[in-house]
């Protein structure tokens, strides 16, 4: 009996692990390798002409030169998205509906992390702590904000959407995007009495804004310092985990067994002795808790944060949900990666491959024009129903 | 129940028909200033001190209206730094009959179609803060300002960047009519100097500048302008200067705030500096101003932060044209039009940031503008910056 334990854990920890590095790889390598067939075709066009005005260096070089740098800041937005996303897909899995308020319960996060972290930094913790005590800090205000967001997303749960469960399914989507308003305002409303300015600064403390240099290469002939922020790395691994840890949860353990019962079939799930409303409620409680840690991570690697924090990120993670398949854990990850990775490709490189005509502003445009492609060929999404894995 | 409600309805038509008629009687009646700028949001930090500005300038020198049998009172209205918000309580601001002046505006974006409003009703709105060409441009004679504009700004920053050797630039704007003005002017003005200018982008982003930093960075500039606001400027300022940009960062008035350097932090001072240029100096920079900065730290328990002098120099303006209106009208209620056009009338006004003189368009006749270098990482300091260059420039033709 324990020896079938370790190894179902083990197998429920390596497989998302396996999946992340696979997912990685692949939507890397494909976005390169597009990237670099197209500077190969523009090669011989004004534009080539363009870059080795501007920059000093030819297109295929400026295309190779940046990739690294443009890889590593897909991959950590890809990653905040993919643990938003998770919410999302947790929520359709179980009740078939989308619950739009979660991008507010993502800010909901943000703010408790980043209010204690100031209210630390104006106690004068921050400023003196060791980079241990650093770390224990962000931890903490990270819990802190999971534990509010959970809390929060339960409540909204018990007071917005269990009074409409038998309703026609349109109800609570109109119910979820009022709640999503109202607790923009309400935030709105907390910060300005309390604060005065609703938008906040997370505190510089810790070596988190360090970059540190992971490689020195030699492309083509220009030196190319590869480096990366700990405060990326610290979003990275934090996205791992939680991923991995619901991966977990969802598919090994009691609760998961009960989660995945109510989503495939209500009634019988009830019948068979499942307190349905104590694990949509759990539901909530572990995808607001996802929401909330992603805000506060979030808060930590673009410093600032508003009552509409949320509204973009929110609206990206739904967007990567259904690119993956919405209802789908794996999906979320995957469409959340993938969405993340074609977002900052297409910021980075439309300016130079349009000679200037379309800058980065237009990143978004592309990333949903390409997203409406995948979604008229695989209407299901990327993964779809083939895994047949409900959250 | 039906005749309840006809008890009601009957009760507020008297009760209203009695406040109607109040108004009409009292001696001279009361006139209302109004201000607008963002109380609420990213930017409030400067908005609020402009509205402050204004209030002690209400309560230092409303007496020679009250004199005349007026009650003056100040009406503060929150643009939230957002056209729709700004041109709605424009809308209330003409409906009150009480309105004679506006003081108004911090962003140009919202301070142009606002005043449409306000041109429509033939309302006098002096701005304290608006740079953009077209506030003035329109000629209006409603609209006047008592800083600097644009396009001799943008020109300043350019010349600066230049003055400091720096052969390249990469340019950033807010997408704003004040931040995209701004920007274009830096850059034509750069281009004539024989800089390059390597990029030109316009985002409404404000966190994740991942994307735009990409091809910026490999382009390697000598300096970095950023044409907008400081709340979005220092959060890009941050993000370049931790993926290893060490140029210079140069930005406009609406950097001017402490809050820049809170939320940017110690690392924006490194490498090639941080500096901004600004039509509106520190209030210590302006000789007539030791009295104001008393008075406003005695009623507010903090210094002016940048655009308060100009916020108590505008209201001042309005009460003296109100005054001379008032006059000139043998001492009753004066027109909304014969305030617009006392505004303009001033001769060497005596303001607290100088001597104030509008030409027809409603420009200064010589505007001051500033290029600050940023010295200290600590926000407590932000008025101790230091001075690169003041000039005193005329508005182009």
């Amino acid at each position: 009996m324990r020896r079938i334990d370790v190894l179902t854990f083990l197998r429920e920890v390596l497989r998302p692990l396996g999946q992340i590095i696979i997912f990685v790889l692949i939507s890397s390598a494909t976005l390169s390798l597009v990237v670099l067939l197209l500077s190969l075709i523009l090669r011989g066009t004004p534009v080539n002409a363009m870059t080795l005005e501007k920059y000093g260096t030819d297109l295929v070089s400026y295309t190779l030169v940046n990739l690294p740098q443009v890889l590593i800041d897909g991959v950590t937005i890809g990653f905040v998205y993919a643990t938003i996303a998770l919410g999302y897909t947790m929520v359709y899995g179980v009740l078939e509906f989308i619950n739009f308020a979660h991008s507010e319960i993502f800010a909901i996060g943000a703010f408790i992390g980043v209010e204690i972290l100031i209210v630390l930094d104006g106690a004068g913790i921050l400023k003196s702590a060791s980079l241990g005590m650093a770390y224990v800090w962000l931890v903490l205000a990270i819990l802190a904000g999971m534990v509010v967001a959970g809390t929060a997303a339960v409540i909204m749960e018990r007071l917005a959407y269990r009074p409409l469960r038998g309703a026609p399914r349109l109800v609570p989507l109109i119910s979820a995007i009022g709640v999503s308003f109202f607790l923009q305002d309400a935030i709105r409303l907390i910060e300005s009495l309390t604060t005065g300015q609703f938008h906040r600064i997370i505190p510089t403390f810790g070596n988190f804004d360090a970059r540190f240099s992971l490689a020195q290469m030699n492309i083509l002939g220009n030196s190319v310092d590869l480096s990366i922020q700990s405060k990326s790395v610290i979003v990275i691994l934090a996205a791992i985990l939680m991923v991995v840890g619901l991966n977990y949860l969802v598919n090994a353990t009691k609760l998961g067994k009960a989660i995945r019962s109510v989503a495939q079939d209500r009634p019988t799930a009830s019948l068979m002795g499942i307190n349905v409303n104590l694990i949509i409620s759990m539901t909530f409680l572990i995808g607001g808790a996802l929401g909330g840690a992603a805000g506060v991570l979030y808060a930590l690697k673009f410093t600032r944060i508003d009552p509409f924090v949320g509204f973009f990120p929110g609206l990206k993670a739904f967007t990567a949900a259904v690119l993956g398949g919405i209802g789908n854990i794996t999906g979320a990850l995957l469409g959340g990666i993938v969405l993340g990775m074609l977002e900052t490709f297409a910021g980075s490189y439309l300016s130079v491959f349009t000679m200037g005509a379309a800058g980065a502003e237009y990143k978004d445009i592309l990333a949903f024009a390409i997203l409406i492609g995948v979604l008229i060929f695989r209407p299901s999404g990327l993964l779809g129903e083939q895994v047949g894995q409900k959250a | 129940m039906s005749k309840r409600l006809f008890m009601i309805v009957a009760v507020l038509v008297i009760v209203s028909l009695g406040m109607v008629s109040c108004q009409g009687a009292g001696g001279g009646g009361t006139i209302k200033i109004a201000t607008q700028s963002p109380l609420s949001g990213g930017q409030s930090a400067i908005g609020v001190d402009i509205k402050n500005g204004a209030e002690l300038a209400l309560e230092q020198l409303k007496k020679p209206l009250e004199d005349m049998g007026f009650k003056v009172e100040l009406a503060p209205y929150d643009d939230q730094a957002n056209p729709d918000n700004g041109v709605a309580n424009a809308k209330k601001i003409v409906a009150d009959p009480a309105v004679l002046c506006v003081v108004g505006h911090y962003n140009s974006g919202v301070q142009i179609p606002s005043s449409e409003e306000y041109h429509a009703a033939q309302l006098a709105n002096v701005s304290p803060a608006n740079t953009n060409p077209r506030v003035t441009d329109r000629g209006y004679i409603e609209v006047s300002r008592i800083v600097g504009r644009d396009d001799v700004q943008g020109v300043v920053a350019a010349q600066f960047a230049q003055s400091k050797g720096m052969k390249s630039a990469y340019v950033i704007h807010d997408k704003t009519a004040y931040g995209q003005g701004i920007a274009e002017f830096f850059r034509k003005e750069a281009e004539n100097l024989g800089m390059q200018v390597l990029g030109f982008e316009g985002t409404e982003e404000k966190a994740n500048f991942d994307a735009i930093l990409a091809p910026l960075l490999s382009a390697n500039p000598d300096v970095i302008f950023f044409g907008g606001i400081y709340d979005q400027a220092s959060v890009f300022f941050k993000q370049a200067r931790e993926k290893g940009f060490m140029g210079m960062l140069l930005s406009d008035d609406g950097y001017d705030s402490p809050e820049a350097i809170n939320i940017g932090g110690p690392a924006l001072l490194q490498g090639g500096g941080l500096y901004y240029t600004t039509v509106a100096g520190p209030a210590k920079l302006y000789p007539g101003t030791a009295k104001f900065q008393a008075d406003f730290k005695a009623k507010y328990n903090a210094d002016p932060k940048p655009f308060a002098a100009q916020g108590y120099d505008a209201m001042a303006i309005c009460l003296k044209a109100i005054e001379n209106a008032a006059k000139a009208a043998g001492n009753k209620m004066p027109t909304r039009e014969a305030v617009s056009k006392e505004v303009r009338n001033l001769k060497d006004f005596p303001g607290i940031t100088g001597t104030i003189n509008f030409n027809e368009k409603g420009d200064l006749v010589t505007a001051k503008y500033f290029v600050i270098q940023v010295t200290s990482a600590d926000p407590a300091m932000w008025n101790d910056n230091k001075i690169d260059q003041t000039l005193e420039i005329a508005p182009p033709k």
